[in-house]
């Protein structure tokens, strides 16, 4: 007689420590093993894209911050690159380095946040406390330029709310020498630990053309071993300046495309990040950063879709505008929330343990995933 | 690399008719219209072309274009009634590094717009948030059920320009 | 103890009372400072501080936590099985802590001179199994009841390599009992078994490789016993919540935390026993060189207690800084690495035994 057995269907959220906010995830299972996974998401829906038709263009800005409430600096970038490109505003020189410094500190501090919160997930605590010491500092310069820690609210349309304080460059540098030798601490902490490269080699591994299929972005994209970074691919502001270099998976410890080289991305990233502060932040050229910030935001008629590389992926603006104050239609492609419709492709045949360790590399902000 | 101008009349040499025509008038992007029941036709088309190889969808958004003519309703609430439900597709090509925008349009009364979720998978939750937010029907879509609201919200699809919040949501009094 | 009471105090009852609350006590003991350590421990290796408010350096944290958590409602929800649920946890302790019965604190505290000790505390331990697996079916969680799964394949698993490895020393020093075992390995720390045993001789530098592998070995898969990371995958807040106890609070939740570091005390002492000479000084007792023979048990407490939270500390130290391994990992860690090495070990310090 051949034994009864069935799947257990598992709800793993909205409410557990590791799914990042408030995501839920249906698993089905057999025993520990994965059989399918449906992930449940809309828990954290605010209605930005219907806000956003109430408000002028300039009252959306702090809406952006609350989206990726970890980048919230480059949610304020890609929006205003979008409408600036719809007025065709040029901003000034000064204004560009301070938004493209603020960008890539913002890029740090994020991926200190994924990276931490990512050894967590597999079990390791410490170095979490570590890495948000250090974005602590982050923070710090952030309070120090535009008085809030999290949500900023920093540009505006054609130029910044406030100019950066005179400690702002000394103390960034002091920041970028403080953090490159954190780097190879986490390295030899974390990265290379054995029990991590095996918790997370060869797991959940994402193919090229998988990843492209589902319009996956960012780390994750790159962490398939394919170049492809916006800053460099379809440059905006003035990236196209500045020398760096894009990281790529290469499955160094296990096949390309797996967790470890995802991870390996972003930490590789806060590296080359560094590199561009180091280039910029000494060339911040003299100039008013209110002079190109226009009286009415009244854009012409038409549409615009913008995109910036935020530390989680490709970040969208899709605007419509109908000649008036308020925009018509925004939509935003948020990186968050393409990335993880990957998950279910992502988990199929690993264990429920796996699932956290997936989930962890994928790098969701549910904020950004729900709007 | 080609131009928006170039693939139009590429894609109007193969297809005819489903391909609408070109709007070249906003100032950003120019935008090509294609039938709304042969979107996933030409995509297929545009994803396999040698010289296109459009293998990225970058955002797929449902738009309300509220061009119908406003009626008050015996409630006297306005709705809308007529005109079209759009669909915008911005499409990239990661190797010859290309866009184009595409824009479909089905009438508001009876949204039906073909599904692309198969040529890129991209499109799946794409699509369920336009139909959650909206009501577009994307036709042949696996798996079309509300994403963002509730599975059991009954009062329409908040993101059209007629919506009106209901009284109550499971017997909690929605507006406070 | 039993004997030294009796006569003391005239009353079996009495004196049987007493030296039942002996180990009670230290497991007590062992729970309170064992939490208020973790807590340091880890904050000081994460560049913070942890408690500091309550007394000096935050010295009666835990006791404010008993005191709260004495406080607390004891909620239960509905669909659980009560019996076995209220029972759980009082299960899992009674286990830890009659482990404490045969540990040996100095030559004179001891609750029970047994002379089967080591296989008692083996057979006792394993009690704590039983009341996982009650508590993670009684919650009628899923979290818990995969919890329950993994801690029960882990903690049987885990047993063999400890008694291989504990079978092994009991081969070499012919006995049982863990007060003899300590004895044997007197005075000098170049008498602890780790460093080859007692007696002098070729075999004593043979010994010392294998005594080290089987120490590694056993201090492993202690860890794994008392669910301790990077074995803590019961428990693997990240994953299942809290593992088997996710439906349990006020003072059923604390029992299971009181047993789980009475517990990492337990193994401790017991890897000490075995290896680092129980109670037994490095360097000589005070107490002979100054002819105060009543002082020496008082220094055996002393060194038993710091060599055992030593081996504490290291577990902390273990946990902070290592991140968690998976469920088939654990497994084929166990089963193909540890298990075949003590074995290897066990066949090996038996032929140098027979020599």
């Amino acid at each position: 007689m051949a034994l009864k057995t069935e799947t257990m269907v598992l709800n793993m959220g909205p409410q557990h420590p590791s799914t990042h906010g408030v995501l839920r995830l249906e698993l089905e299972l057999e025993g520990e093993l994965i059989k399918k996974v449906i992930p449940h998401i809309g828990y954290l829906h605010r209605c930005f894209e219907k806000h956003a038709e109430a408000m002028q263009y300039n009252q959306v800005i702090p809406y952006t911050d609350r989206m990726d409430y970890l980048a919230s600096m480059y949610n304020n970038f890609g929006y205003v690159i979008a409408v600036e490109k719809l007025m065709g505003i040029e901003v000034p020189e000064r204004v560009q380095y301070i938004r493209l410094i603020m960008g890539e500190l913002q890029r740090i501090a994020s991926h200190l946040v994924a990276l931490g919160t990512y050894g967590l997930d597999i079990g390791a605590f410490t170095p979490f406390l570590y890495l948000f010491r250090d974005r602590e500092k982050i923070l710090s310069l952030f309070e120090m330029t535009c008085g809030a820690r999290l949500l900023y609210n920093y540009m505006w349309v054609g130029g910044l709310s406030h100019d950066i304080h005179p400690d702002f460059q000394r103390l960034t540098k002091e920041f970028i020498n403080y953090f490159k030798p954190t780097i190879v601490e986490l390295d030899s902490l974390l990265s290379y630990n054995k029990i991590f490269i095996e918790r997370t080699a060869n797991i959940g591994i994402l193919p090229v053309d998988t990843a492209i299929n589902y319009g996956v972005t960012g780390p994750m994209l790159r962490g398939s071993g394919i170049k492809f970074d916006l800053r460099r691919n379809d440059p905006y502001s003035i990236y196209n300046r500045f020398d760096f270099d894009i990281p790529v998976g290469k499955g160094l410890v296990g096949t390309v495309g797996d967790c470890w080289d995802r991870y390996y991305v972003r930490v590789r990233e806060m590296e080359e990040s560094l590199k561009i502060l180091e280039q910029a932040i000494d060339n911040i050229p003299e100039g008013d950063v209110q002079s190109a910030i226009p009286k009415r935001i009244k854009p012409p008629k038409g549409t615009v879709y913008s995109r910036v590389e935020t530390p989680r992926g490709e970040l969208g603006y899709f605007i419509i505008s109908d000649g008036s104050t308020n925009p018509f239609r925004v939509k935003v492609r948020a990186p968050s929330f393409v990335n993880l419709e990957v998950l279910g492709e992502l988990c199929k045949g690993h264990l429920v343990a796996d699932v956290i360790a997936i989930l962890g590399s994928v790098d969701i902000v549910l904020g950004e995933v729900d709007r | 690399m080609k131009n928006t101008e170039e693939i139009f009349e590429l894609l109007k040499k193969e297809f005819g008719d489903a391909v609408l025509q070109i709007d070249k008038e906003t100032p950003t992007e120019p935008i090509i219209f294609v039938d709304p029941l042969k979107i996933n036709v030409v995509g297929e088309f545009l994803r396999v072309s040698e010289e296109l190889k459009f293998d990225s969808l970058m955002c797929l958004s449902g738009v309300d274009d509220a061009n119908g003519t406003k009626v008050k309703d015996e409630a006297g609430l306005d709705t809308i009634q007529g005109g079209t439900l759009s669909v915008y597709y911005h499409l990239y090509s990661t190797t010859l590094n290309h866009k184009i925008n595409l824009k479909v349009s089905a009438q508001r009364e009876d949204p039906k717009v073909e599904s692309v979720e198969n040529i890129w998978k991209c499109a799946d939750w794409h699509e369920r948030e336009a139909f959650d937010m909206y009501g577009i029907i994307f036709l042949n879509h696996p798996d079309l059920r509300r994403i963002l609201m509730p599975y059991d919200w009954e009062a329409g699809y908040p993101l059209r320009k007629d919506y009106k919040n209901p009284e109550f949501y499971q017997g909690m009094k929605v507006p406070y | 103890m039993y004997q030294y009471f009796y006569e003391l105090l005239g009353s079996e009852i009495l004196a049987t009372l007493i030296t039942a609350a002996v180990p009670l006590v230290n497991v007590l003991l062992a729970a309170l400072i064992g939490v208020y350590l973790e807590r340091k421990v880890s904050a000081h290796m994460q560049d913070r501080l942890g408690p500091m408010r309550t007394g000096w350096h935050g010295i009666f944290q835990t006791v404010a936590d008993f005191i709260k958590m004495l406080q607390k409602e004891d909620a239960v929800s509905t669909e659980v099985d009560k019996k076995l649920y209220n029972l759980a946890p009082v299960l899992v302790f009674t286990g830890s802590f009659a482990a404490y019965a045969v540990i040996p604190f100095s030559s004179k505290v001891i609750g029970t001179e047994a002379e089967v000790g080591i296989f008692y505390l083996l057979a006792i331990s394993s009690l704590v199994v039983a009341g996982i697996l009650m508590a993670g079916w009684s919650s009628n969680n899923k979290y818990s009841l995969l919890g329950a799964m993994r801690s029960a394949s882990q903690i049987i698993s885990y047993e063999i390599p400890t008694a291989i490895v504990v079978l092994s020393m009991v081969m070499y020093t012919g006995t049982l009992s863990l007060d003899k075992m300590s004895q044997m390995q007197t005075a000098y720390f170049w008498n602890w078994n780790i460093l080859g045993g007692a007696e002098f001789g070729f075999a004593k530098f043979l010994l010392i490789p294998f005594m080290i592998v089987g120490f590694i070995i056993i201090y492993i898969s202690t860890l794994a016993e008392v669910n301790r990371t990077p074995f803590d995958i019961p428990e693997a807040e990240s994953e299942l919540v809290a593992g088997y106890f996710t439906e349990y609070c006020g003072m059923k939740w604390a029992m299971f935390m009181l047993s789980e570091y009475g517990n990492m005390f337990a193994v401790s002492g017991l890897v000490t026993i075995l290896f680092f000479g129980g109670y037994q000084s490095p360097l000589g007792y005070f107490g002979d060189a100054i002819g105060v023979h009543w002082m020496i048990p008082f220094e055996q407490v002393f060194w038993f207690i710091a060599k055992g939270w030593f081996f504490v500390f290291v577990q902390m130290w273990l946990r902070w800084t290592l991140p968690r391994l998976r469920v088939d990992q654990l497994m084929s860690l166990c089963w193909k690495y540890l298990i075949p090495y003590a074995f290897v070990n066990l066949i090996i310090i038996g032929i140098i035994t027979l020599l």
